[in-house]
């Protein structure tokens, strides 16, 4: 069965997505990245979704989904490279994905990921993301 | 005798002609700054000739037959390139007017002394080029609409630029309201330029936007959703008091988005968030 990688960088998780994830690749997805956070005890998440060009509310429920759990178990995710026509079709269904941080590319998602648990990890707060 | 009007057309045809062209040219309404007399000429011409060719016995009564549909042709043309060359609708309707006090003089010169006779032609006759004149105004209307759509069309594409004022800063001044279509222009402008120039900032500023209703909110918080999803920050600024207060009757909330007063503010929250400063140089040693 097909899988999508999860590399290890340090204390994150780098998941690049290069095709068009169907539901069920979405959902071994979530399950596989849940039990690496767990296991590595990982501090953060990238997703890479700058290769998808297609997305329905499934993956975007599922992307809001991963970003809350990996919440549950004290990590950041950080979804990069969002194509536009992706965001505007996201935003016409009503999915904003208020929980989950966002970047333009992998580089600042990682610079973003280390500004938020970087030196003062214990000190992160939510609501202070819009205004850094 | 019987001369009815169908028979007094077709052979008074150039008579008629002359004397309508010389109603158009000594009338108040002649534009001849627009069209040239020639132009006129031919124009109302082919008028008459189609009108003279098709008319008859049977259909005169028959406004809405489909014999007249060349007529209606003619008409629908003369109307539409008289509404894009900027005819007022008064200057349009007179000119079909024209016509009937034209063929209407002829009626009076060769029926002179039975005006029973007179009477039931005219009123065919006004019948008639009533219809005609409404067509004309119809198809006039719609060619204004379709100047108005046209232009629509240009200012919704010229009037979305995105601009970038520092690196990595976008600038997006709207002019004009917003509404679903010009809001989708927008935000793919935007999405596009922030993939084209790696900004992390965008700055919206609405303050040529002459108001705020929930619907133009809703457009805006999109936006700024859609350009946060694509990792950038959005700023709204140009909000002006009146803005402001209708924002907050409304009940719209925009307190997870950043909104500025003016456009300079907002830059200076941009320069803030990477870490810029503007400082005055050291004017002593400079000037001197």
């Amino acid at each position: 069965m097909e899988k999508i990688p999860i590399l290890r960088m340090g204390s994150f998780l780098l998941v690049t997505i290069q095709v068009d994830l169907y539901d069920r690749l979405a959902l071994t997805l979530e399950t596989d990245l849940i039990n690496m956070v767990h296991k590595t005890g990982a501090r953060g998440v990238l997703i890479d979704i700058s290769a998808v060009s297609i997305v329905d509310s499934f993956m975007g429920r599922i992307l809001g989904n991963i970003a809350s759990m990996t919440r549950v178990l004290d990590a950041e995710t950080v979804v990069v490279g969002m194509q536009p026509a992706v965001a505007i079709t996201l935003i016409e269904l009503g999915l904003s994905l208020s929980g989950v941080y966002t970047a333009l590319d992998v580089e600042r998602g990682m610079s973003l990921l280390q500004t938020k648990l970087g030196p003062n990890d214990e000190l992160v707060d939510d609501d202070a993301d819009d205004t850094e | 005798m019987a001369t009815t009007i169908t028979e007094l057309l077709k052979k008074n045809k150039a008579q008629l002609l002359d004397s309508w062209l010389q109603k158009q040219l000594s009338s108040e309404s002649l534009r001849d700054d627009l069209m040239t007399n020639d132009e006129l000429r031919a124009q109302s011409e082919e008028l008459v000739n189609a009108l003279a060719e098709i008319i008859t016995e049977e259909n005169i009564s028959q406004v809405d037959s489909t014999d007249y549909d060349e007529v209606f042709e003619i008409l629908s043309t003369i109307s539409m390139s008289r509404a894009r060359q900027g005819f007022t609708p008064r200057e349009t309707g007179l000119y079909i007017y024209g016509l009937k006090e034209a063929i209407l003089d002829l009626l009076q010169q060769q029926i002179p002394n039975d005006s029973m006779q007179l009477f039931t032609e005219s009123r065919k006759l006004n019948q008639l080029l009533d219809n005609f004149a409404v067509i004309t105004f119809e198809t006039f209307i719609k060619g204004r609409e379709e100047v108005i759509l046209r232009q629509n069309d240009e200012i919704s594409d010229i009037s979305t630029p995105v601009i970038q004022i520092w690196d990595g800063i976008l600038a997006l001044p709207i002019i004009g309201t917003l509404d679903s279509s010009r809001t989708q222009v927008v935000m793919e402008n935007l999405l596009q330029k922030i993939v084209d120039t790696g900004s992390s900032i965008a700055i919206l500023d609405i303050s040529g936007v002459p108001a705020v209703d929930s619907l133009v909110a809703q457009h805006l918080i999109k936006t700024v959703s859609a350009t946060r999803l694509m990792g950038a920050d959005c700023i709204i600024s140009g909000i002006r008091p009146e803005i402001a207060q209708t924002v907050v009757h409304l009940g719209i909330d925009l307190s997870n988005i950043i909104t500025k007063a003016s456009l300079a503010s907002a830059l200076k929250h941009a320069f803030g968030m990477h870490k810029l400063t503007v400082k005055r140089a050291d004017t002593d040693k400079s000037i001197r």
